[in-house]
This record gives C-alpha cells, structure tokens and sequence, in this order.
C-alpha cells in the first residue's frame, strides 16, 4: 500500500539489489587477490572434527570472467527490463504487456477458425461439429460452474437443456442473455397477497397449477388471491417471457418444490442473477456458444440440418 | 581426499606472508597420452554401446510411429510397444531412484565406475580426444603443435578439428532432439532450416557437447560435478579404487636394468611417468586416491605395459582396496570382502525395485480414468423424485488403437447412470465425458457416500475403477 504515498521501498529495493552486485564484484575483486597460507600438504590449515582438513583446489582462473560474464549480465538485465524498483527498463517490457501480446497472438491464431462460423447462422453453427466441440470447451470454462458439467442446472440455477426458458429460448434471447446477462427478480409479495394464510392457500394455488399434490381447499381458497401474482405469471399462470417471469404450470421448480419452498418465495422473494458475458468472452466465442446452449435444448434439430 | 602419504604434491615455501597459494589457478590444459590395454578396451566398448544406443535408437521404428519418441507437444511418450501419459511420471520416478540406487551399488563396489566407463562427460571426451589423436597425433604431437608458431600444418589440422568436433557435436544435438521430434521430419527440417526453436535446441545441445568434451573436460568433474562429489563419500576401504603399491614401488627412480635395483634400494616404479602423461584428469596416481580420480584405469594399463617391458610382475598400479592394499591380500581375499552387507543390501534392494518397475509395466492397464466431481452444484433433485449427481471423467486411451468403453458405476441402493454409457475414444486420446447418477429421492441418509465407477475397455477386457463420491442433502 506504501506504493501509493512514497517511493521508499522501489528505492529501497532498488539500493538493495545494486548493492548486491557491487558486492558479488567485491567478493570477485578479493578472492581474486588473496592469497592463502597453505601448508606444505597443500592443505588450507582448517581442521574440522579432529581430522578433516580442507585442501586447496584452486579453480580455473578463466572461470572468474563467467562470473563477471553473469555481472555485466544482470547490469545490462536491468538495464533493460522491469527489476530496479518501479524502474520500467530500457525496452518497456512488462508482464500485461506480455499477457496482452499473447492473447492478441491467440486471438490472431484462432480467428480464422472463428471467422467461419461468423456468416453462418447459430442453427448452422449448432449442426457443425467443430463449433460444437469449440462450444463445449468454452461451456465447462465458463458456464460450467453454476449450469453444471452437462448443463442440466442446479436449484437457483436453471436447466439448459429443456423445453423451459425464463427469457425465451431463440438464439436471438440466448445471445441477449449471454451477452448483457439476466436479474430475475421476484419481490417479497406477502403484503399483497394477506395473511399468513392466504400466503399458504396461494402456494396450494400455485401448486395445483402444474397438477403437483396440493390441498384442493386451500388451492380454491387461493385462487382469488393470486390476482396479485397474476401481473407478472398472468392469470394462467404461465408466466411472461419479456418479464423473466416463469411458468408456474409446468411442474419445473428453480428454487425449490413443495408448500415451504413456494411460502418462502412469497414472503422474502428473490432476486437471481446471471453476471454478463460481453467483457470477457469475444464477439465469435459469444456466437459459438449461443449456438451450443441453442443445441442443448435443440438436439433433434441441430442433428437434421 | 587426503594423500595418505607419499610424497608431498607440491611444497610452497611460506617464506613471506604474501606468497600464498590463490584461490584460482590458471588452467593447465591436459595432454593425455593414448594407451591401449584391458581397461583401455572397457572404455572404448562402453563408448560404442552406449553411443551405439544414443544415436541409433531414434531412428527405430515401430509400427506406424517412431520406436522411442518423448512427444512433448502432445504429452505423451513412446517407448516400444507403450503409450505413456503424464500421468505415468511415477515411471519416471522408479528409473531414477533405480538409476541411483545402481549408482551407490556400483560406488561401494568399485568405486567411480560410471565416471570412468559410462557417463556421458566421459565418453564424449573419448571421442573428442580420439578425433584430436587422430588429426594431431599423440600427446607429444600435440604439445609440440600447441608450442609452434601459426604454420599451415598448424592452422589446417586445429581447422580440421575443429570442423570434425563440431560436426559430431551438431549430429549429436541433432540426436538428443530427436528424442522429442520425430527425427526423421527433424531432419527434412532442418534440411530446409525451419523450425526456429528445434533448431536453437539442436544448436544448444550441439554447443554444450562441444563445449563440454572439447573444452571443459576434467573441469566439469572437478569442479561442477555434484554426483562426482556425493561418490567419494560412499567409498569404505573394501571399495576397489585405483591403487598405487607403494610398498613395492618405492624408492622409485631410473634404472639400469643389468645392474640389481633391489640391492641399490629402489622399488619397481621406474618413475617413467607413463601414468601420469595418460590420465585424463592430469594427476599423479601415485600420490594416492585423489578426489579427481575417475577411476578409468588407464594408469593401470599403462603401468601394466611398462612392468611387461620390465619382466617385473603386474600390477604395480591396479585396482584394488584400500584394507588390499594395506593388509596385502590377494585377489580372492578382497573379493570375498566386496559381498559386504551393504552391498548386499544395495543389490537387494535394486533387483526388488527392478521387478516391481518391470512388472508394473508388464501388467499396466492401457486405460487411464480420472473423475471429476462437479464442484458448484453438489446435488439436485430431477423429475421422478431422484437424487441427481454429476461428475466428469477423462477417459485416456493409453493404447494405438480406437476403443470403446463402457462405465458401469455401483456403490449404493438404486443407483443409476442415466447418462450414456459408452464411448469411443482415437487411439492415444483422452476425452471428457459427463456422466449423471441418480438415486431415488430418501433411499439413503444425508451425507456423503462412497460410490465406483468401473470402465471396460470392450473388446480388450482393459478395466479400471474409481472411486468418487455421491452427496446426498439433508432435508
């Protein structure tokens, strides 16, 4: 955090580092002039644990200029790349600029690939097996984690492969919802709906709309009070697209089945989101995977074109 | 490494405080004279062996593909009849610690063996050394050559050289990288020069065994070579070392040969020098084991040759121990000692592990599962009031052609796999499939179980099983 207010530590460092390699030259400088008293046995004089003596095995002498060879190495290193402190270096590498480099190198490989899929329509591009294969990859990295490995869904999390979609399921409201990502919202709805009562006899309704065991007395009893869900699921009960309002009569349960689930829902509601995809995938990895999640749910049709 | 005595090697009069001895010296360049002889032969057979593998086992091939390919790119590696994955790095691991193990055994018998005969610093140098005896001519040529002014026979034969060095040092990089690249294609490329980075590793590893056996030599042993060091530590005085007999030598010195030596009180080194001028390490052998010793034995033959001429017996510079030498026991007396326990214990241990690598290998499954539990969703409840988890498993294919596998999975009451069950994999692929299981909704407690999955490769019978786990919720 210090970076921000004082360049103390880059000095620091900087100092260190430098006083390290004029120390590196020191230590060359002595040892290349000293002498050492050595014994008539061509041993150093040491003695350790009674007997062993240390011998004198000069090294070659043209070894130092590797070492001086290393010197001159890390002055001009520095010289030229990041490594003294927040001194960027002679050349102006730096490790974004690298990352950046290789994506753009990447991008330039694969873009080709892309480039095919690019005039064909998401329905062609389901059909071809390459894009299919390039899809899943991009799937399991980035969709995987809350859909699942087979796309199939979790609670909260909505299956991919049925008939059933909160915003639609062309390959226009794919791309729409990869691209700018999706906020399901439903609100506490307790207040509209009435007594604690009432709240359970409309989960009964709510229930009985996709025919799953409910109690039909309290089903009847909350038909009336459903006119406050109506606004968004519609009067039937089958929900509205353009809202993100779902189904209630098709016996698919995102958050959970069952009178306490549905109570729950209406007391607290819930607010779900799908985070959007624009910033970090690219234009043609958004088009090839609203063709592969467009096929997980259109196998048949995929297969025949 | 003491001289255990003997002469002093080199005596520095401490007359004044600043005449000591500097922690470097310059290099003094080694002139080793050739030697033919029993050990001498050793080396040279060594030489073609293990260059005899080296450069010829890329070029064998095996089926459709090379015999011996590490491919890299791709990751997987080659060898004979086997497909290896990263995975089988465990084989890798079983090589060393044998390729260690076989060096301490080695060690505790007769010392530096794998320096003298096998290690590739030594036999390069061989083959440089041999290239300079043929063009130079020997030790005293070439010393006479090296002290001559620039003539043309000079600069011709260090051109030539030169030239016959780096030519073998290019086909031995060239070599080394067919190891990784199918050698064949390396060649068609480097022929038409494409392939930037094959060819900086061609010429890196060219460079490094010029450098290496034209010009550091004896310098990497004595002073880079870390398993040179760990060596010396491992020898006891039942090891076999070069010796030198100094009871018999001394005192050492010209003769003439009618008159009676023993009378005039010297020994039976004539002090030719011989084994001085042919080690390659530039040592005296008679100043007792030395740490730069290689244990090559040239010395030996040397000594062998001149004792011949002499009529005295052989064996004034032999392998021997170091309790041989002193205790003065023949030949059976010290090897009887060689079969001490920590030989014993060494062999032992090297044949189990040799078995077990071998019969692993023998009997490995050229199928290979890993699953992979989905991690976001741990489970979910699907229509028809089932109990839904959902795991991921790479299926790699360790065998040349395409097969179909099966999984099956078991481990709890009413367990099912939903998902499809075969799949076909190319030869030498891996590939990720998603597979569900599913149990009834309450058939078992909360909590997580331990479920199987078992794949069959159809056809081979190749079959592997895993083991994961299946999470039930609470509620």
């Amino acid at each position: 955090m210090s970076d921000f207010t004082s360049n103390f530590w880059s000095v620091y460092v900087a100092g260190l580092t430098l006083l390290s390699i004029i120390a590196c030259v020191l230590l060359l400088w002595i040892t290349a002039r000293k002498k050492i008293v050595s014994a008539s046995d061509n041993t150093t004089g040491h003695v350790w644990d009674e007997d062993l003596t240390e011998m004198n095995n000069p090294m070659p002498r043209w070894w130092v200029w590797m070492f001086v060879l290393t010197i001159v190495f890390a002055l001009g290193y520095l010289a030229l790349y990041p490594g003294l402190g927040t001194f960027a270096g002679k050349l102006g590498w730096s490790q974004l600029g690298e990352y950046k480099q290789e994506v753009a190198k990447g991008q330039a490989e694969i873009e080709p690939l892309y480039a095919r899929f690019a005039s064909m329509k998401p329905e062609q591009v389901a059909a071809d097996t390459q894009a299919m294969a390039i899809g899943e990859r991009l799937f399991m990295n980035n969709c995987a984690q809350c859909h699942g490995s087979d796309a199939r869904g979790s609670k909260s999390f909505p299956n991919l492969t049925d008939a059933d979609w909160l915003h639609g399921g062309t390959p226009e409201k794919i791309s729409e919802t990869l691209h700018t990502g999706r906020v399901g919202t439903m609100p506490p709805m307790a207040a509209a709906v009435g007594t604690a009562e009432d709240v359970r006899n409309v989960a009964h309704y709510v229930m009985s709309l996709s025919g799953s065991p409910h109690d039909s007395v309290r089903a009847s009893l909350g038909q009336p009070k459903f006119t406050a869900c109506a606004a968004c699921h519609g009067m039937d009960g089958k929900g509205n697209q353009a809202l993100g309002a779902p189904n209630l009569t098709d016996d698919i349960w995102l958050h959970g089945w069952g009178e306490a689930a549905i109570t729950a829902m209406i007391n607290n509601g819930k607010v779900n989101e799908m985070p959007a995809q624009a910033g970090k995938l690219t234009e043609a990895q958004l088009g090839v995977l609203t063709a592969y999640v467009w096929s997980l749910s259109n196998k048949s049709g995929a297969a025949a074109r | 490494m003491n001289p255990p005595s003997g002469k002093p090697r080199k005596v520095i009069p401490i007359a004044s405080a600043d005449q000591g001895a500097s922690l470097y010296e310059a290099q003094k360049k080694i002139y080793p004279r050739s030697i033919s002889g029993f050990f001498a032969r050793w080396r040279w057979l060594m030489v073609f062996l293990t260059q005899l593998v080296f450069y010829g086992l890329p070029w064998l091939e095996w089926g459709q593909r090379q015999m011996v390919l590490f491919d890299l790119g791709a990751r997987r590696f080659y060898m004979f009849g086997l497909v290896l994955y990263p995975q089988d790095f465990i084989y890798l691991t079983g090589l060393l610690i044998i390729s260690a193990l076989s060096l301490f055994l080695f060690t505790a018998v007769a010392g530096r063996l794998w320096c003298g005969f096998a290690c590739p610093q030594t036999v390069y140098t061989e083959i440089f050394m041999w290239i300079e005896h043929k063009i130079e001519g020997d030790r005293s040529a070439r010393l006479r050559l090296d002290g001559s002014p620039w003539t043309f026979e000079k600069i011709w034969k260090k051109s030539f050289k030169q030239f016959v060095w780096v030519a073998v040092s290019v086909w031995t990089g060239f070599t080394f990288v067919g190891y990784f690249v199918p050698i064949r294609e390396l060649g068609a490329e480097l022929m038409a020069l494409q392939g930037s980075w094959q060819i900086f590793w061609v010429v890196f590893y060219g460079f490094a065994t010029y450098g290496n056996a034209g010009f550091l030599r004896e310098q990497v042993c004595k002073y880079m070579c870390p398993y040179a060091r760990f060596q010396s530590a491992m020898f006891d005085p039942d090891t076999l070392i070069v010796t030198y007999d100094e009871a018999r030598g001394e005192q050492r010195g010209p003769r003439v040969k009618t008159v009676d030596y023993k009378a005039k009180g010297l020994g039976d080194c004539i002090d030719c020098t011989l084994c001085v001028q042919v080690c390659p390490v530039g040592i005296d052998i008679r100043d007792g084991l030395q740490y730069e010793c290689i244990g090559c034995g040239l010395c030996v033959d040397a000594c062998n040759s001149v004792m011949d001429k002499m009529h005295y017996p052989r064996g004034l510079i032999r392998f021997s121990t170091q309790n041989g030498v002193a205790k003065g026991w023949n030949k059976s007396q010290i090897l009887q000692r060689v079969l001490r326990p920590r030989v014993l214990i060494y062999t032992a241990i090297l044949v189990a592990l040799c078995v077990a690598l071998l019969a692993s290998l023998l009997v490995r499954t050229p199928l290979k599962v890993d699953v992979v539990r989905d991690r976001a969703a741990l489970s979910r409840i699907v229509a028809g009031g089932k109990l839904e988890n959902i795991y991921r498993l790479q299926i790699m294919n360790a065998t040349e052609q395409a097969q179909r596998y099966r999984i099956g999975v078991q481990g709890l009451p009413g367990l099912e796999l939903v998902s499809e069950t075969e799949f076909e994999i190319d030869a030498a692929q891996s590939r990720w499939v998603v597979v569900r299981l599913q149990i009834p909704y309450g058939s078992t407690d909360a909590g997580s179980h331990a479920v199987h999955f078992a794949i069959e490769a159809l056809g081979t019978g190749a079959r592997v099983t895993e083991k994961s786990i299946f999470l039930v919720p609470r509620q």
